[in-house]
């Protein structure tokens, strides 16, 4: 054999072996079923899912999470290529609403109804329908957000307010009144880049004043609000626009007083349930509204294995393995399950300011924007854009609000939504007046 | 025949490899910036010109660039020429002037957020010393100016190496003769630097210039460390376009803004430091 031979050979024999390994691999791992999630993505959640909550599954999962703005694309990537790897899917409602118009999720439709005595309210089911006849996933888990405090904070609570009733003036006098007495602004808001501000505004401060979301959001109601919210960051934490998760700056101090979703504040209160109270956000003039966290089961149009998506679908959504979900990564049932008395102490402080919330009289529950499609993103930059010309750039609230109405208007016309609760039901798009 | 077609054979999997992987992506991001639908359309970049963040995004990344990058050559320069002087040790010293180059544009950032932030290194040192009674915050939106102080230190620290290196390799070009005559002639050091190194140096600072500004308008993760959303710039705002707002064509038209000002900083450039014909001989 001369020297050009052996080479020749040598390179054939070498991509046979690279040919015949990649030509195994694949086999190997089309029987698993994958299921990617944009929930319970840290390392120690993702875990608990492995090891804890899918002990005792009937088919065992590769369990892959990503970030919600690469599962959108890749999911999207998945259809439009026709070449699909997922078979199970979990993510926010927000975040499936985009997959749903271009057909991305399966109509789940036989499940649900296989599924009706778990007893997940209609409400959550119908959720999952996103204003279509078909059931497009079917609710996992759910949270919501509240606020904690620092016990220090408690003794410049302003007379006579009630911890567990508060209004949005007393919490604003409450900061302003540390900030008197401290020279320093302890409360604070997760105003940063990947933080949940714009659910604040949708869900709690626009309802609580305004009565909705959309209808009235350039309403003399609004305006005020928002004068009212920039005087009131006056005694902010310059760092919230740098705040993602709350539970870090309650933690080492630098914030006395935050609101965040229960997932972003539990490590302040595992850690150290001690030293923090919990409590439902403020209330404005038109009551006490709070947003409903819905995580949803869903399986992709073209899924290869959409039978052992099925089966475990109807394993997660067991009371069981609910109340293993809530001991172990704290998101909470949606199924008819009672939570035990054993909780460890911090998911306890969390569970109370989530009944709390719930249970208030002045309860006004606001749901998640629905129909808005791939615009979901936008809706959100529409309220978070009015926040930073108004209270950080000390816009003229009226101004403002007209600039971004018509946004807002045009917003709604082109994804065609109807108003959701609780904005008054609308035909066609839900209008800005 | 044989022979002449070898190159071409040679060189053409590097070619078909840029072609695939940067001129078709290129293309489509072209395309996706000027399509609205299925017609041709100027809306993106009308969108992206009336968003509230663009004039910032323009702005801080043109304070940036003109900050950084003559700062970054000066001190490259003044650290080649240093370096010249060292006869011991100058391999150690190279290397550890070029230990940033190694690290990450998000690890870099996630180096100055530790030491910057409310409980860094910084704010610490200076309570441990009983300088200050609470910690300072160098990196809200109420300090702007030290917030971009911040970014031009970190960026500063990051990447001068790249301009160093480029430079160092030029001067090791430059015949030591050259000074050494003109020495002889009764120049001063300052002359010889200003009338020999320097337009001797010119070809390797253009490239250094090139290189650097290129990446100081696609600068990011840095920015995006430090500042969040209190700096929008450039690059920053394209990738909130296609992730959070989920906008792709807002997103394309911001790279093209990234893309045309790149090539023209390079037009500059080349125009600006071209060689003299009779230095290239």
């Amino acid at each position: 054999m001369n020297r050009r031979d052996f080479c020749i050979r040598s390179a054939t024999a070498a991509a046979g072996a690279l040919l015949g390994q990649t030509a195994l691999s694949p086999a190997a791992r089309a029987a698993d079923l994958v299921w990617l999630s944009t929930q319970l993505r840290p390392i120690e959640e993702a875990s608990k899912v492995r090891q804890v909550i899918l002990k005792g599954a009937p088919v065992q999962p590769v369990y892959v999470v990503d970030e919600p703005a690469p599962f959108t694309v890749r999911l999207e990537a998945e259809l439009k290529t026709n070449h699909h790897t997922t078979s199970l899917i979990g993510a926010l409602h927000g975040e499936l609403q985009p997959l749903a118009p271009i057909g991305g999720l399966a109509p789940l439709d036989d499940l649900a109804a296989r599924l009706k005595d778990r007893g997940i309210p209609d409400k959550l089911m119908a959720l999952g329908r996103f204003g279509t006849a078909h059931q497009l996933y079917i609710p996992w888990m759910q949270a919501t957000y509240f606020m904690a405090a620092n016990r220090k904070a408690l003794p410049y609570l302003p007379a006579g307010a009630d911890i567990n009733a508060l209004t949005y003036d007393q919490l604003g006098h409450w900061a302003a009144n540390i900030a008197a007495k401290t020279g320093r602004r302890m409360l604070g808001f997760p105003a940063g880049p990947k933080g949940l501000m714009h659910r604040f505004f949708e869900g709690f401060l626009y309802p609580s004043y305004t009565g909705g979301v959309v209808t009235p959001f350039r309403s003399p109601e609004a305006a005020a609000m928002w004068e009212k919210f920039a005087a009131m960051w006056k005694s902010v934490n310059p760092n919230s626009t740098n705040y993602n998760f709350m539970q870090e700056p309650l933690l080492t101090g630098d914030v006395w007083i935050g609101f965040d979703h229960v997932a972003r504040l539990l490590d302040a209160l595992t850690h150290m349930p001690d030293q923090f109270v919990t409590f439902p956000a403020p209330a404005g003039p038109k009551g006490r509204a709070y947003m409903p966290v819905i995580a949803g089961l869903a399986i992709p149009t073209g899924a290869p294995d959409p039978k052992g998506a099925a089966a475990l679908i109807e394993y997660l959504t067991q009371p069981a393995t609910q109340i293993t979900t809530a001991r172990e990564v704290g998101f909470f049932p949606v199924v008819n399950a009672k939570l035990p008395a054993d909780l460890s102490p911090g998911l306890k402080l969390a569970v109370s300011a989530i009944n709390a919330t719930q249970s208030a009289h002045d309860a006004l529950p606001s749901l998640l924007p629905l129909g808005l499609g791939a615009k979901g993103g936008e809706f959100d930059k529409v309220f978070l854009d009015t926040f930073q010309l108004i209270v950080l750039r000390g816009g003229k609230p009226a101004a403002v609000l007209d600039r971004q109405a018509a946004v807002l208007r045009k917003l709604m016309v082109e994804a065609a939504a109807p108003c959701w609760a609780p904005d008054a039901p609308s035909t066609g798009a839900c209008p800005v007046l | 025949m044989r022979k002449t077609l070898a190159p071409y054979l040679l060189i053409a999997p590097s070619l078909l490899f840029l072609a695939v992987l940067f001129l078709v992506p290129l293309v489509q991001t072209i395309r996706l910036a000027f399509r609205a639908g299925q017609a041709w359309s100027l809306g993106n970049f009308a969108r992206m010109a009336n968003d509230l963040n663009f004039s910032d995004a323009v702005l801080n990344t043109f304070r940036i660039v003109l900050i950084v990058v003559p700062l970054q050559l000066l001190l490259a320069i003044g650290m080649s020429l240093m370096l010249r002087h060292i006869r011991r040790g100058r391999d150690l010293v190279l290397w550890i002037w070029s230990i940033p180059l190694g690290i990450s544009d998000l690890a870099a950032g996630l180096v100055w957020l530790a030491i910057l932030n409310d409980r860094g290194y910084l704010n610490s040192a200076l309570f441990d010393l009983g300088l200050i009674s609470a910690p300072h915050s160098y990196l809200t939106y109420e300090t702007p100016a030290a917030l971009l102080g911040a970014i031009v230190l970190a960026e500063l620290w990051r990447a001068t190496a790249i301009v160093l290196v480029v430079l160092v390799a030029g001067l090791q070009l430059v015949p030591k003769e050259y000074a050494e005559a003109a020495s002889v002639f009764g120049a001063s050091p300052w002359q010889i630097f200003r009338r020999v190194t320097l337009p001797l140096l010119r070809p390797s600072i253009q490239t250094a210039l090139i290189l650097r500004t290129v990446l100081a308008f696609e600068m990011f993760a840095i920015v995006l460390a430090l500042g969040g959303r209190n700096m929008p710039v450039l690059v920053s705002e394209a990738y909130n376009w296609q992730y959070a707002n989920q906008d792709y064509g807002v997103a394309a038209a911001y790279a093209v803004v990234v893309m045309l000002l790149s090539l023209a900083a390079t037009l500059v450039y080349l125009r600006v430091l071209r060689t003299p014909p009779e230095q290239l001989a």
